[in-house]
């Protein structure tokens, strides 16, 4: 992912249209995503967020559309090819999604024994920094469920780390979390973006992250079954659209 | 024209309804409790309604002095009327009433005629019905096919890299699976064991053939039922525990991250389960094999006075290395059967508690209609190999 690429968009989505058998979710997105933002998608619940999120790192074919990885697609890959395109990527599920039989340095060191060369004294020593980068030293030999929710989220952050991904998926990173909790997340998502240059989808309805650290957001909209809104968070705000406003100023009046 | 009062005590629910120049004028009174009966919509218009009127072309609500309290009980009461009035193009008048009341009647009437719900699925005829279920059960035949294929593919990458294969989940599974099963599968054989002796000693003894209850249970555990013995108890205890674990890593995404991190579900946590159950269960197949052999020598000995030597001299002249060799060509086939329905239903599950306990349930009837299915065609099969 070097200079070859700088101009193409990280992602970019066209057309893409998203269903559950009869039941269309979303239709008609199209939006791109650029290198080392931090791109939220927001949105009312049930407004198909989540489900945007899985046609985007291939869990759900698109019914319609396309989605492209630095100008290329999964549709088109083959499996070699497949495997490449997953590697530019991480993502942070919704409960962290920790493989629970495996402690948090199994968790880590999965993905780098799947696709690195690495020996085992420079994977261990990978994970401890993987797991320091998300303030979880000295966990590593805990399970998953020895753990807080919190913890377990940032957990997931070092495994979605691991591989060095391009981009990182978050699956709303703030729920069942507290504010402060939250905001400490919040700010990590900040630091790995300007440490590592790190390009962050954020699928949240959390106002208060929206205003602290998305660079733009896209907002969909249950009713209208697609994009109603884009752009920087505070312009929308104040912009014309008064779905987006309705829903973005609830937040930025309070404390 | 006053209505009596419906109720008597002095705190009952009251209602009271007189017509005043095509108005129906209704007042309530006393305690209205959700806990408690009240009087229906119909019991206010009854009286104006026996006296031949016309029906009123409007309607008033009102709280008489002596209200005590309201619940949910007089909102449903209101709906009623506001219902009635739409039904007969009157005109309801709810201003004397309190806000908070007013509000929720409104919503009840508003929750009966949703606006934006989808519309419920229309309700199938019998034929399409029938054409559903068998367009799904062939869906779900060349779903089986597929993830048995999979699978297969699966264990040819193992074959080629079994540095990649997770040795260390599977020596777990197998311990699971078949140490931690010793005691179960035991007891079980050692009684089917001692069952088979009492039944076939009924027989055996009115011809004096004692001594042969020795082959008939050699070979009745050697090459039956040691495996489904095996096979069943573990169909319970494996083969659910594999659904449910994977059902619930399922419901908790850890599929879904195994998936975008590019590692086939099926390598990762299908094949280890699968191996280890098609090791251990010929394993256990031997050693219910024993047990049941151990079980049919105790009640030889101690009912009809066989001797142990005499019994395992009997019984080594039946049961010969064929006869143990297809029990444990079918017990690895069972294993492989419990270890794949278990994964499978597991695999397939709902992303809910619910989903998962219903992985686990299918995943035992999965299993033991395939058991059944495959020891059928075992015994064609070996009877035609003439085994």
């Amino acid at each position: 992912m070097t200079g070859a690429t700088a101009n193409v968009p990280v992602i970019a989505v066209a057309g893409l249209e998203c269903r559950y058998g009869a039941n269309v979710v979303l239709r008609d997105v199209t939006f791109s995503v650029r290198r080392g933002e931090i791109f939220f998608v927001i949105g009312g619940s049930g407004c198909g967020k989540s489900t945007l999120l899985r046609n985007l790192i291939g869990l759900h074919p698109p019914a319609a559309g396309r989605v492209e990885f630095f100008g290329e697609s999964f549709a088109d890959a083959g499996e070699a090819r497949r495997r490449e395109l997953l590697r530019t990527f991480g993502v942070l599920y919704q409960g962290g999604a920790l493989w629970s039989s495996l402690t948090l340095n199994e968790n880590v060191a999965l993905p780098l024994a799947e696709y690195t060369a690495l020996t085992a004294a420079e994977r261990d020593e990978l994970v401890a920094l993987k797991l320091a980068q998300v303030g979880l030293s000295g966990y590593g030999d805990h399970y998953p469920a020895e753990l807080s929710g919190g913890m377990r989220k940032r957990a997931g952050l070092a495994r979605a780390l691991a591989l060095d991904p391009a981009v990182v998926f978050f699956d709303e990173p703030s729920a069942g979390l507290d504010p402060l909790t939250s905001r400490k997340l919040d700010d990590l998502i900040r630091e790995i973006r300007d440490t590592l240059g790190t390009t962050c989808v954020v699928v949240s309805h959390e106002l208060a992250s929206i205003f602290a650290i998305a660079d733009r957001v896209l907002m969909l909209d249950k009713s209208a079954k697609g994009v109603v809104a884009a752009g920087d968070p505070r312009e929308l705000a104040r912009g014309g659209n008064a779905q987006a406003r309705e829903f973005l100023l609830r937040g930025e009046n309070q404390p | 024209m006053p209505v009596p009062s419906v109720a008597t005590a002095e705190t009952a629910p009251r209602v009271s309804a007189h017509l005043e120049g095509g108005c129906l004028h209704v007042v309530l009174g006393g305690r209205w409790r959700i806990t408690a009966p009240r009087p229906a919509w119909a019991d206010a218009l009854r009286g104006t309604e026996d006296a031949g009127n016309p029906p009123p072309a409007r309607v008033e609500l009102k709280f008489a002095g002596d209200l005590l309290g309201w619940d949910s009980a007089l909102v449903l009461f209101v709906g009623e009327a506001l219902r009635w009035c739409r039904g007969h193009d009157a005109y309801c008048d709810l201003s004397a009433l309190p806000g908070p009341l007013r509000r929720l009647a409104d919503q009840l009437t508003g929750a009966a005629d949703p606006a934006d719900a989808p519309p419920p699925e229309p309700a199938e005829n019998f034929l399409a019905h029938v054409g559903h279920a068998a367009m799904d059960m062939w869906q779900k035949a060349g779903e089986i096919t597929a993830f048995v294929c999979e699978c297969a593919l699966g264990a040819a990458r193992v074959v080629l890299a079994p540095r990649k294969f997770r040795w260390r989940d599977c020596f777990d599974e197998m311990q699971q699976c078949g140490a931690m099963a010793l005691p179960i599968v035991g007891l079980i054989s050692f009684l089917t064991g001692v069952t088979l002796a009492y039944t076939g000693a009924i027989v055996l003894r009115q011809y004096g053939g004692d001594i042969y209850l020795a082959d008939l249970i050699g070979l009745a555990m050697v090459r039956e039922m040691g495996a489904v013995m095996a096979a069943v108890v573990l169909a319970g205890r494996t083969g659910a525990a594999f659904a449910a674990t994977l059902g619930n890593m399922k419901a908790g995404e850890e599929i879904d991250a195994l998936t975008t991190f590019g590692i086939r579900p099926v390598d990762f946590l299908v094949l280890p389960r699968v191996v280890a159950l098609g090791v251990m269960m010929p394993l256990l197949a031997l050693y219910a094999d024993a047990m049941g052999v151990i079980g049919g020598m105790a009640v030889s000995y101690g009912l009809l006075n066989i001797s142990v030597t005499a019994y395992w001299h009997e019984m080594m002249m039946t049961v010969t290395q064929r006869s143990i060799n297809i029990g444990l060509i079918k017990a690895t086939a069972f294993g492989l059967i419990v270890g794949l329905s278990g994964c499978l239903r597991g695999l397939e599950a709902d992303r809910s508690a619910a989903g998962v306990g219903r992985a686990a349930t299918s995943a035992v009837v999965t299993a033991l209609l395939l058991l059944v299915i495959a020891d059928a065609f075992f015994a064609v099969a070996f009877n035609a190999l003439g085994w």
